[in-house]
């Protein structure tokens, strides 16, 4: 079992990062009943490590007794009717899903689906704990339809049912989600907080951690914890006992990247670009997201940049990942940034140098 | 159904005025209402202003006080965004229901029951043109038996002839003063201690929105129990700390991009919602004395493009980090045109 999920904590008890917000939590669902919940936060920083120890703290253990599902819906459209295949993790009293994987048809999920299991309420023997909670995760790829049918199917069936939404950013959540939710922010942990964290991992595991060696994996990690614990064990697996100097491999695709950066800054060439497609094609093709790639790009460029192009660069990748965002091939988008960073780069240089 | 637990009710719901006499602030409508209430005298109405003003708590109120909860159901239809409301419904649903006749107007269990209904139709903004252009005509046809109620937050998109076929009412956003009574109010009723910080903060948190305001503190008073400080309301709110949002301009100030970049990167990792950052910005560059007016209107724009560009769903990282690039480029008078363009 990997470490990330080994050392998940189970409870709101065992939390070790986010303390204050799981105390809370817990004041929350003391009375037997919660508001609805919007979890936000950049990824990495626990939010469904929260929600799967609040779901454990309302339900007890039957909570962690899931199973998967895969189910096709049938679902009447007016003059068609459409076939949805969705996949469900759930457990007695907990359904969870991501609407957002049907795409363009996520108004039917969110219309048929979530008020037909929002409908149906739990039979309790005791009487007690009469809701059940439906956890969807990334609410922020929803369409703006969806969205706007979920805010009645919040308030109308509010007496057997609990939603759990969790997402990335909440500014692409209608202020209507937001307001009906009780909203809850995790932040990033800090690179003081990741120490700890592998401190701990590594006391358990017994293992001998030179001084500052967690501080260099924590720094490495951009303050997202599954990512610091993942290059712990890689480290780990790598060389034991750790060295005081030992290397943090970086993912691969980073190092793609900031060869394809390096590839940008030598020669600006419409050769060289079409190289550099290629190298961009490589890693669509590995399913690395092409908001991340853009992103890594500049955070790479900005290092090796003059001041004053910075400004211009970064404009630029704002300008092209919306673009990117409104059109279909991320391809395009990726090139003409490049291709604009290079006739950017090689004004400047003959600016400057004749 | 089993019984709801007295706290799962939201005190937005359990607080809102039954009477139309209740509703504050809005002295032109309940005028107009109360009078309605007395001869049953109603023309077709439409209220319109920014959410949280009491605009649907009116409609609801008037129409349970002029038929009482027996009559209610078969005489008051409403609909709001949630419903489907194209074209076909205008056509079906509202049509058939505006064509039934009621009897003629008896008191009953002290209700006036004028002899026409009531069709309440919220979030009419939101409503397609067509389905709005289908209306006009059942609004005329049926003027004996049916009263509308249009509820819409722009009456810029309404079409001009439905506006014109009602009697428009401006909802005017709620001043401190009585935000402040009606929280009071709330804070008493459940037990809640509030000082006066606190709630000055939450009447500038929430702008003249009393359902925003209602809504936080019932999230904070269940977080934090019954004592409740500015700090938790503002935590609760979601809103962004002054303290981060003037790093964000100090680091503009200071010209330096790298630590611009890295107060850019410390707000996304600590998960604030860009959008709100953006919104917190532009309030305190507008209010600021020591930014000239060209350098304000030069980052307005960059925020209203940013802005844009969230709404698409563009990434938070970059747009803001391009807001920041425009503001220290704006502030610190470099040129705001691109050297190397071509």
């Amino acid at each position: 079992m990997l470490w990330v999920d080994k050392y998940r904590p189970k409870t709101l008890d065992q939390v070790i990062v986010h303390q204050e917000i799981a105390e809370n939590l817990k004041k929350l669902v003391t009375e037997q009943d919660c508001p609805h919940l919007l979890f936000y936060g950049p990824s990495g920083s626990g939010k469904k490590t929260l929600i799967m120890a609040l779901l454990r703290q309302i339900f007890g253990i039957s909570a962690e007794k899931v199973k998967v599902e895969n189910r096709t819906w049938k679902i009447d459209a007016g003059s068609r009717t459409i076939d949805l295949e969705l996949t469900t993790l759930s457990s007695t009293n907990h359904v969870e899903l991501s609407p957002s994987d049907a795409g363009f048809q996520d108004r039917y999920i969110v219309q048929e689906i979530i008020k037909e299991m929002a409908k149906n309420r739990p039979i309790d023997t005791k009487g007690r704990k009469g809701y059940k909670v439906l956890v969807l995760n990334e609410v922020d790829k929803l369409s703006r339809e969806a969205q706007h049918s979920l805010r009645r199917t919040m308030e109308k069936y509010s007496a057997s049912c609990r939603l759990i939404l969790c997402c990335n950013s909440s500014s692409k959540v209608t202020e209507a989600i937001r307001s009906r939710c009780l909203n809850v922010r995790i932040n990033a942990p800090k690179e003081d907080q990741i120490v700890k964290v592998l401190e701990f991992i590594g006391k358990k595991e017994g293992l001998q951690l030179p001084p500052g060696f967690a501080a260099r994996v924590a720094d490495k990690s951009n303050r997202s914890l599954r990512r610091a614990i993942l290059s712990f064990e890689t480290c780990r697996v790598q060389q034991y006992p750790f060295s005081s100097n030992q290397a943090i491999p970086p993912m691969d695709w980073e190092e793609y990247v900031s060869e394809i950066c390096s590839d940008m800054m030598r020669e600006q060439s419409p050769k060289r670009l079409f190289q550099v497609r290629g190298k961009l094609y490589e890693l669509l093709i590995n399913c690395i997201p092409p908001e991340i790639i853009l992103k890594k790009l500049l955070s790479e460029l900005l290092k090796k940049l003059d001041e004053e192009l910075k400004h211009e660069v970064c404009h630029w990748a704002a300008y092209y990942e919306h673009r990117m965002r409104m059109g279909q091939k991320a391809i395009f988008h990726l090139e003409a940034f490049v291709a604009k960073f290079m006739s950017v780069y090689k004004a400047f240089l003959i600016e400057t140098f004749g | 159904m089993a019984p709801l637990l007295q706290s799962s009710q939201p005190w937005v719901e359990k607080y809102r005025p039954k009477q139309v006499k209740d509703v504050a602030h809005q002295d032109e409508v309940v005028r107009v209402l109360t009078n309605t209430l007395e001869t049953t005298n109603c023309p077709h109405m439409l209220f319109y202003g920014p959410p949280g003003t009491g605009k649907t708590t009116t409609a609801l109120a008037i129409a349970h006080q002029l038929y009482g909860p027996e009559l209610y159901k078969s005489r008051v239809l409403e609909l709001n965004a949630s419903d489907d409301r194209g074209i076909n419904v205008v056509r079906t649903k509202i049509k058939d229901f505006a064509a039934v006749a009621v009897g003629s107007g008896q008191c009953q269990g002290g209700y006036p029951c004028p002899p026409y209904k009531i069709i309440i139709l919220d979030e009419a903004d939101s409503m397609t043109e067509d389905a709005q252009n289908a209306l006009r005509r059942t609004m005329e046809t049926y003027s004996k038996v049916t009263r509308f109620f249009f509820i819409c937050n722009y009456i810029s998109r309404i079409i001009e002839p439905l506006a014109s076929r009602c009697a428009k009412f401006r909802f005017k956003p709620l001043p401190e003063e009585i935000m402040s009574n009606r929280i009071l109010h709330i804070c008493n009723e459940e037990g809640l201690t509030l000082d006066t910080e606190s709630l000055s903060t939450l009447s500038s948190i929430s702008q003249g929105d009393l359902r925003r305001a209602i809504t936080y503190l019932q999230g904070a008073a269940r977080l934090f129990g019954s004592s409740i400080s500015s700090k938790d309301l503002i935590s609760v709110s979601g809103a962004i700390p002054v303290e981060v949002t003037e790093a964000i301009i100090a680091a503009c100030k200071s010209g330096d991009f790298d630590l611009a970049n890295k107060e850019v990167n410390n707000v996304i990792a600590e998960g604030y919602p860009v959008s709100q950052m953006l919104a917190q910005l532009f309030e305190m560059v507008v209010a600021v004395d020591d930014i000239s007016d060209e350098q304000k209107a030069r980052i307005c724009k960059s925020l209203s493009t940013a802005d844009k560009c969230l709404v698409d769903g563009a990434d938070e990282y970059l747009q803001l980090l391009d807001v920041v690039s425009n503001t220290m480029r704006a502030l610190c008078n470099m040129p705001q045109d691109f050297s190397y363009d071509v």
